[in-house]
């Protein structure tokens, strides 16, 4: 079982909407030094593959098919071995 | 008589407003397609109709374009017949890949919900055939996600091909970024597909279609398609 966890955000040659909203907020709550916010989502999927190639190949399928939209995301992604099922 | 079919997902819920204005108002004969179905019922136009399919969950529309009957839908269109697809319609299009391009939140991150005006910037269509260019249309859109973006290279072919069929406008026809509801590049409110058969556009023409509802400039687009689909 490999472990993938999958950070997305917007390109950056997209505009965040969401990200500069709150940095605006944050700016008006008095934390000037915070100057840019891209806000994103994240996604730890658990996939059955005996080998670390496949697992990443697969994944990196999924992610390009379903879990993003390649038109204005972009993605990272990480995988550790021996992962467990839980819940 | 021109046969439509309005297709339904869980968490459509503009579907019974464009049965009613097909049905009743535009004389079409109108069924419902559930989203699991494979067929389309042999019909000649098919709408995708707003709402939250599948809550919105992960993109909009990123779900519902998984839908068996997308497959279909695909089919329709490969054989150049029309499909529509209004607001969450247009955003599963966007998904399916049907048309160019992806939704943003909304500048400004609010819900809008208006009457707005819509100018007409292509006619070579059937969804628009029977207008004149430069027509002005006043329709409401509904969205939190409406803010249409394209790539630089995407944009330079939607403009050279003329496939912006619709920019948000002032009721004289300015496009300043001023009328600009949801931050979209170029106004964009409704664009085409190469083959100029799938339109998707943010704004109801299916709520505009009677004087109770405070505009009747829909209708002349579900007229445009019933003159150019005989």
């Amino acid at each position: 079982m490999y472990k993938a966890e999958i950070n997305v955000t917007l390109k950056k040659s997209v505009l965040d909407p969401q990200g500069q909203t709150v940095l605006h907020a944050l700016s008006s709550l008095g934390y000037q030094d915070a100057k840019a916010l891209r806000i994103g989502k994240y996604f730890e999927l658990i996939v059955d593959e005996k080998d670390r190639k496949t697992a990443e190949s697969r994944i990196r399928e999924m992610c390009d098919k379903v879990l993003i939209n390649p038109v204005i995301e972009e993605y990272s992604l990480q995988l550790t071995e021996n992962a467990v099922l839980r819940g | 008589m021109l046969k439509a079919s309005v297709v339904v997902f869980p968490g459509s819920n503009c579907d019974t407003d464009c049965y009613h204005a097909l049905k009743d108002v535009m004389g079409m004969d109108v069924s419902y397609v559930w989203h699991k179905e494979r067929e389309l019922a042999g019909c000649d136009l098919v709408v995708i109709p707003g709402g939250f399919s599948y809550g919105d969950y992960l993109r909009t529309g990123a779900v519902a374009r998984f839908s068996p009957v997308m497959e279909s839908v695909r089919k329709h269109a490969a054989q150049g017949r029309p499909v529509i697809g209004i607001c969450n319609g247009f955003q599963i299009l966007l998904e399916a890949g049907l048309l160019p391009g992806a939704m943003l939140r909304n500048r400004g991150m609010n819900f809008v919900c208006k009457h707005v005006w819509l100018r007409v910037d292509d006619t070579n269509n059937l969804f628009t055939g029977s207008l004149d260019e430069g027509s002005l249309l006043n329709i409401p859109i509904a969205h939190g996600e409406g803010n249409y973006y394209c790539d630089a290279d995407t944009l330079k072919r939607l403009q050279n091909e003329s496939r912006i069929v619709f920019r948000y406008s002032s009721e004289e026809g300015s496009t300043l970024e001023e009328f600009n509801p949801n931050g979209s590049v170029e106004n964009i409110a409704g664009i085409l597909n190469e083959q100029r058969n799938v339109l998707g556009m943010m704004p109801h023409p299916e709520r505009a279609t009677e004087d109770l509802l405070g505009s009747r400039d829909g209708r002349r687009i579900w007229e445009s398609i019933l003159a150019q689909t005989r």
